[in-house]
């Protein structure tokens, strides 16, 4: 009996969460031109209207753009710094730990307005790099967390017994480091991407005018009317930060089984 | 010349001194084992003569030449660890060729040294598989043949035995010692095992607390103790409080209560400088338990009361009482045990004894 209300108790949580998200994609393939229920038949038109904005495939340029910048920032930093704060001894190792990782304590817009207001204190006006820059500070605590998480697992002796077979460090760390590293860094720099690509808080204080990310640019259409493009949009947005990560766990697990990690 | 050579070595963690003042020479071909407890500077020595570790002081020589400040991948060593250390992500022919991908060796030449190399270790089949396959066993082995494939000048090995079970351990040591003498590779060995260094060393180096307490040939360090902690870290030995009586003539006379007096040769207490305190050595083995009575035949001999049995099959391990000495005795059994409350008649050689001088306490 208990067990029975749980298990119901647990469906009626997941209808919330993911109903939503289910009507999204649903809406996304309906024929009529109002983007409600009810249903007058099932079409792609809004994808193709989609694809024949010229707003939102800039946007969409914007995002993938700065969601590959972010991840790859990110993840050449996490890599080093979890290499520094693992593999050698520095005075306030801690600190400086709880530094990287702050980011993601601090809520977002304290964040965003923080960033923003040091800037002008600097006199340097909104760009590009500053949208890039705020993106790689938010990410680059994820990238940390997992590939220091994977160092730790990778044992100094197995580094050294290349040292002493004649590698220098550097080509042990690309040898030896990097390879057994690979899952930790594929996934932060997954993680990476898909954070960038659906950030809207912070992109919305660091963006320069005229320039529009996905989410950004969905704030905007939904403020003029409720287009089912928007939801055509929403559903392409679930594939790219749903699937990319499933992907990249399966990439992740493969390597892991191969390296028998 | 040595193939490694260290002079007035000292390494501080801080204000720790893990190793003081330690010289060595490690003679072209030979098997030297460091052996001591955890914490007596064994591992940091190791790790000095492989470059992992910077000698706070003192020079580090591998065949005449100072190494202080060359880094260890360019030391020309093998290296071999308790845990294996092989690449999980390499194949075992991968790990093997690994060191000489870094030595310019052509690759007809590269595939042929890692054939011999596996056929050394007896695993000649592996090269396909990935080390998670293997097992403890036959990790360590392709540790080993990684190490030595790249022919190092030292071969450096850090408990290698340690995390294998114990009768693999004993096929894999007498392994190890038949093919170090079959490359004739210089060895340097770190263990706590006392056994591994007797049955492997051609010499060895006992530590303690970062110290160097004897160097000698297994049996030199077994037989003649330089130091009460060398006779109670090897085998069981008893350490008894006597005076040198006399050192008058080849024999050093000892007394002690409730003992028969006992003139041991001159060479079996070479630190002993006169009259005065000693301790008296004694190794259980050498101590015969007789059933009351048997004439001594020669040998020396007291009464006694065996206070506890040790069973182990075999032999046994018999805790006996000597006036006020408490005492121990290892004897093969040849019937049956003595059992507990029985009188018995101690044997034993007078040249089986040792005499070190008193340490004062510190």
């Amino acid at each position: 009996m208990g067990w029975r209300l749980i298990r119901i108790y647990t469906i009626l949580v997941y209808l919330f969460m993911f109903l939503p998200i289910a009507v999204v994609v649903l809406l996304s393939f309906n024929a009529n031109q109002f983007g409600s229920f009810p249903m007058t038949g099932l079409s792609t038109r809004w994808f193709e209207v989609l694809w024949n904005n010229d707003a939102i495939m800039r946007a969409f340029r914007t995002s993938i753009t700065l969601g590959l910048m972010t991840a790859v920032i990110s993840t050449v930093l996490g890599v080093l710094a979890s290499l520094a704060l693992v593999r050698y001894k520095i005075p306030g190792r801690n600190l400086i730990t709880t530094l990287l990782i702050a980011p993601i304590l601090v809520p977002e817009v304290v964040l965003a307005v923080a960033l923003l207001l040091f800037l002008n204190f600097l006199d340097i006006g909104k760009s590009f790099t500053l949208l890039l820059a705020g993106h790689v500070i938010f990410t680059l605590p994820f990238v940390i967390l997992v590939v220091q998480a994977r160092l730790v697992s990778i044992k100094r002796d197995v580094e050294e017994a290349a040292l002493s077979l004649g590698a220098s460090p550097m080509q042990t760390f690309f040898a030896i480091t990097l390879p057994l590293l690979m899952p930790a860094v594929a996934a932060g720099g997954l993680f990476a991407f898909t954070i960038s690509f659906d950030d809207i808080t912070g992109t919305l204080f660091w963006k320069p005018g005229g320039i529009e990310t996905v989410p950004t640019q969905i704030f905007s259409m939904l403020r003029n009317s409720i287009s089912p493009e928007i939801n055509a949009l929403g559903t392409v947005m679930i594939v790219l930060t749903v699937g990319l990560p499933l992907i990249g766990a399966a990439i992740a697990r493969s390597l892991a089984t191969r390296s028998g990690a | 010349m040595s193939a490694v050579s260290l002079s007035n070595i000292v390494k501080r963690f801080g204000d720790y001194t893990a190793v003081h003042q330690m010289s060595l020479e490690i003679e072209e071909g030979s098997f030297v084992t460091l052996l001591g407890p955890s914490g007596c500077g064994k591992t940091t020595t190791l790790r000095m003569i492989a470059g992992l570790l910077d000698p706070t002081e003192g020079e580090i020589a591998i065949k005449g030449k100072r190494v202080n400040d060359v880094p260890i991948h360019k030391r020309n060593l093998g290296l071999v660890f308790q845990n294996y250390a092989l690449f999980p992500h390499k194949t075992v022919a991968e790990n093997v060729a690994f060191g000489l991908n870094y030595r310019n060796v052509p690759k007809d030449e590269a595939r042929r040294k890692v054939a011999a190399a596996l056929e050394l270790v007896q695993l000649p089949d592996l090269g396909a598989r990935y080390p998670k396959e293997l097992s403890g066993g036959q990790q360590q082995r392709i540790a080993l043949a990684r190490a030595i494939v790249i022919e190092p000048d030292v071969l450096l090995l850090d408990e290698p035995l340690s995390a294998l079970d114990a009768n693999l351990r004993e096929d894999m040591r007498v392994e190890l010692k038949r093919i170090q003498q079959s490359i004739g590779v210089t060895t340097v060995f770190v263990t706590h095992d006392q056994t591994e260094a007797l049955a492997m060393s051609d010499q060895i180096i006992v530590m303690s607390e970062g110290r160097v307490e004897q160097v000698g040939a297994p049996e030199e360090v077994y037989n003649t103790p330089a130091t009460e902690f060398v006779a109670k870290f090897l085998g069981a030995s008893n350490l008894l409080s006597a005076r040198c009586a006399d050192m008058a003539g080849g024999d050093i006379a000892l007394e002690l209560p409730g003992f028969p007096k006992i003139a041991i040769p001159r060479d079996r207490a070479p630190r002993v400088s006169g009259p005065g305190p000693v301790r008296l050595v004694i190794r259980a083995e050498k101590l015969h338990l007789k059933a009351e009575g048997t004439p001594a035949d020669g040998l020396l001999s007291v009464d006694a009361v065996v206070e506890n049995v040790d069973y182990q099959g075999q032999s046994a391990r018999y805790f006996v009482r000597v006036g006020d000495h408490q005492m121990q005795a290892i004897n093969m059994i040849e019937d049956h045990p003595f059992a507990t409350g029985a009188k018995v008649s101690l044997q034993f050689r007078a040249r089986d004894c040792a005499a070190l001088p008193v340490e004062s306490p510190s």
